[in-house]
């Protein structure tokens, strides 16, 4: 063999011309090869088949504030269906002069939402802040105090009542969920039995039949008189339908923190409550983080379903003003307009769920 | 102070036990793993274990602080008794610092939270002071400027090193090491083995599990041989390595000594 010495070390050079700038991207990622030049082609002209004609129909030909009669007329899309009903889809039959009250109501929520976004935000004054927040919220739809006319919660309605369902539906169901995650993991039987019996049975019916269930069968049990609310009862059905799938989510992220930490935990003598709290959950929810959005964003859209029981949610509203005769015939923009409220909450929450994940993240960049 | 003087005055030290084992037995299931297992361990000794892989040495470390339950015999662990009282066993891991192989650091906080955790949720000792005990340790395995970064960041030996720091911001009485540099490049044996013997130094009462025969004779005063959960041989680490007596001892010093 001969020996072999290095003389002189490699000089560091630039990648050729040809693999960057933007020739360099085009060709790499829309014409290597005769497959892939064929899908580009195929894929312009679809779009120029689709988008002048759909931009035309939205935006040229369109009409934004008109009556109903002058939008039989045009050819384009008639967006005054919204601006004509908006105060309706958002807030259903609550009364038409308090409807400021939802408004302001909805305002503080989200404030409250966005100031909670910053992390380091995160202290005890902030949860005063909310049950502070929520109490106003409360006495704003509900009124009875401080000159405010008592409204009944039947006449509820539109956003307020889906934000409702899905924010108290969330925040119940997501430490909830952690229990029976536990639970399912004790080492107690009974407790573990009892978990795993509700997380399997909740999860083996669809989420109609439980809100059927919570409106019709529940009553049933009750003693005579006693009635409670619908929208409760609407919302513990959906607490507990939510909180079944996040047991199970929560219980993925359990089972892959190694057997290592908890037996470091319980060499420095930490309680069992400890571990979990201070090692193990802040572990596993971050690595469920994707997933449990994933969870309370189906959660959020599955609120809809309450039509089902009579209640009025942004939803049904939008479909009640499709039902009148002035307005018939512009369910499409009616819907884009629904389809784009739930869009722009999902699309919230995926984003803050993904810059939650990059805070969190320890491992080296 | 050269290593031989060091350890006989230990040696004096020595009159009250710190750990009593008798006859213990454990299974895992049909599986019996330690088969009546006698040891007295006295304050401020020091023990190497050695003996095949398999042959039961970390389970028997982990009945000393009940990460395994044994089923047969008596664990009496600085006069106190380890039965299934959650309340003793509290105390007495507080009392037993354990190293794991693979280090076992939390890896969602930092260093410096890493070694404060203890202090502050077990001991209730408030954070500033938690802090600067953690400090005070870091220092002592020489790793004080890491403290603000996650372990993820720190090398193999650099993370033995912080869970060796974390074990003692508990002040503990005994220390348990079961196999601390095994998992480790050889480059960074040393580094670990350093801060184990300065301990050493301080007269901690410490069982480590170890093959780094030149370790065992620098700072045991009695190596353990164990083999089929059985404690076969025991003796001063000369005795032990120039001139071991059973057979199996013999077999298993020349397989890893060659
Ligand atoms: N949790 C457990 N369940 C069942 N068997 C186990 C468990 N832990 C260890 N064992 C078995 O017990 C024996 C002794 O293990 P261990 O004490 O880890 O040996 P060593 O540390 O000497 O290599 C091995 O055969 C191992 O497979
Ligand atoms: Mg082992």
């Amino acid at each position: 063999m001969e020996a072999y010495v290095q003389k002189k070390s490699a000089e560091e050079l630039k990648p050729p011309l040809t693999s960057v700038g933007v020739i360099g991207w085009v060709r790499s990622n829309l014409f290597k090869g005769w497959f892939s030049s064929l899908l580009t082609l195929i894929i312009v002209y679809c779009l120029w088949v689709i988008v002048p004609p759909l931009i035309r129909w939205a935006f040229i030909d369109s009409l934004w504030l008109s009556t109903g009669a002058e939008c039989q007329q045009s050819d384009g899309a008639c967006w005054s269906i919204i601006p004509a009903n908006i105060r309706f889809i958002a807030f259903g039959f609550y009364p038409y002069d308090e409807q400021w009250r939802p408004f302001a109501a909805m305002a503080l929520l989200v404030a409250l939402l966005f100031y909670s976004r910053n992390r380091n935000h995160w202290k005890k004054s902030l949860a005063y802040a909310w049950i502070l927040g929520l109490f106003l919220m409360g006495l704003l739809m509900k009124g009875g105090l401080f000159g405010l006319i008592p409204v009944e919660t039947t006449q509820w309605g539109g956003l307020p009542l889906t934000l409702t369902l899905s924010i108290f539906g969330l925040t119940a169901a997501y430490p909830l969920g952690i229990a029976f995650a536990l639970g399912r993991r004790s080492k107690m039987p009974t407790i573990k039995m009892l978990c795993i019996v509700y997380i399997e049975l909740i999860r083996g019916v669809p989420l109609i039949s439980l809100l059927f269930m919570s409106s019709v069968v529940f009553p049933l049990f009750l003693p005579e008189g006693v009635t409670i609310n619908k929208i409760i009862r609407a919302q513990v059905a959906i607490i507990l339908f939510t909180a079944a799938y996040i047991a199970e989510v929560v219980r993925g992220g359990l089972q892959a923190i190694s057997r290592g930490q908890y037996e470091a935990a319980d060499s420095i003598g930490l309680s069992y409550y400890l571990t979990m709290r201070l090692i193990i959950l802040p572990q596993a929810l971050k690595i469920v983080i994707p997933p449990s959005v994933q969870q309370l964003i189906s959660a959020f859209k599955d609120t809809s379903l309450v039509v089902i029981i009579a209640l009025f949610d942004v939803l049904r509203t939008t479909q009640t003003v499709l039902s009148d005769p002035k307005w018939m015939g512009f369910s499409a923009e009616a819907y884009i307009f629904v389809a784009l409220i739930y869009f722009l909450c999902c699309f919230f929450m995926a984003n803050y769920s993904r810059k939650l994940e990059k805070e969190l993240s320890t491992e080296e960049h | 102070m050269n290593e031989e003087t060091a350890k006989s005055t230990d040696m004096q030290a020595m009159a009250e036990s710190m750990i009593e084992i008798i006859d213990m037995h454990k299974w895992f299931g049909d599986f019996h793993v330690l088969r009546g297992i006698d040891l007295t361990i006295h304050k401020k000794e020091r023990i190497v274990i050695c003996g095949p892989s398999g042959s039961g040495k970390s389970t028997l470390i982990r009945c000393i602080n009940r990460l395994e339950e044994h089923q047969r015999g008596k664990i009496i662990v600085d006069g106190i008794e380890l039965t299934n009282d959650l309340k003793n066993i509290e105390k007495i891991r507080t009392e037993v610092g354990m190293v794991f192989q693979h280090f076992n650091l939390f890896p969602h906080l930092t260093i410096i939270d890493n070694l404060a955790l203890g202090p502050i949720w077990v001991r209730k000792i408030p954070k500033k002071e938690a802090e600067e005990i953690a400090m005070h340790n870091l220092e002592k395995v020489q790793i004080a400027e890491q403290a603000q970064k996650y372990p993820g960041q720190l090398s193999g030996g650099q993370q033995q090193r912080v869970a060796i720091a974390r074990s003692l911001c508990m002040s503990p009485k005994i220390m348990l090491f079961d196999e601390p540099t095994s998992a480790l490049d050889p480059e960074m044996i040393k580094e670990v083995l350093d801060a184990i013997i300065e301990l050493a130094q301080e007269g901690m009462t410490m069982i480590v599990v170890s093959h780094e025969m030149g370790f065992a004779k620098s700072v045991a005063h009695r190596v353990l041989f164990m083999d089929f959960g059985q404690i076969v041989e025991g003796n001063t680490p000369e005795e032990f390595f120039e001139n071991p007596q059973h057979e199996r001892t013999k077999l298993f010093l020349s397989q890893i000594l060659h």
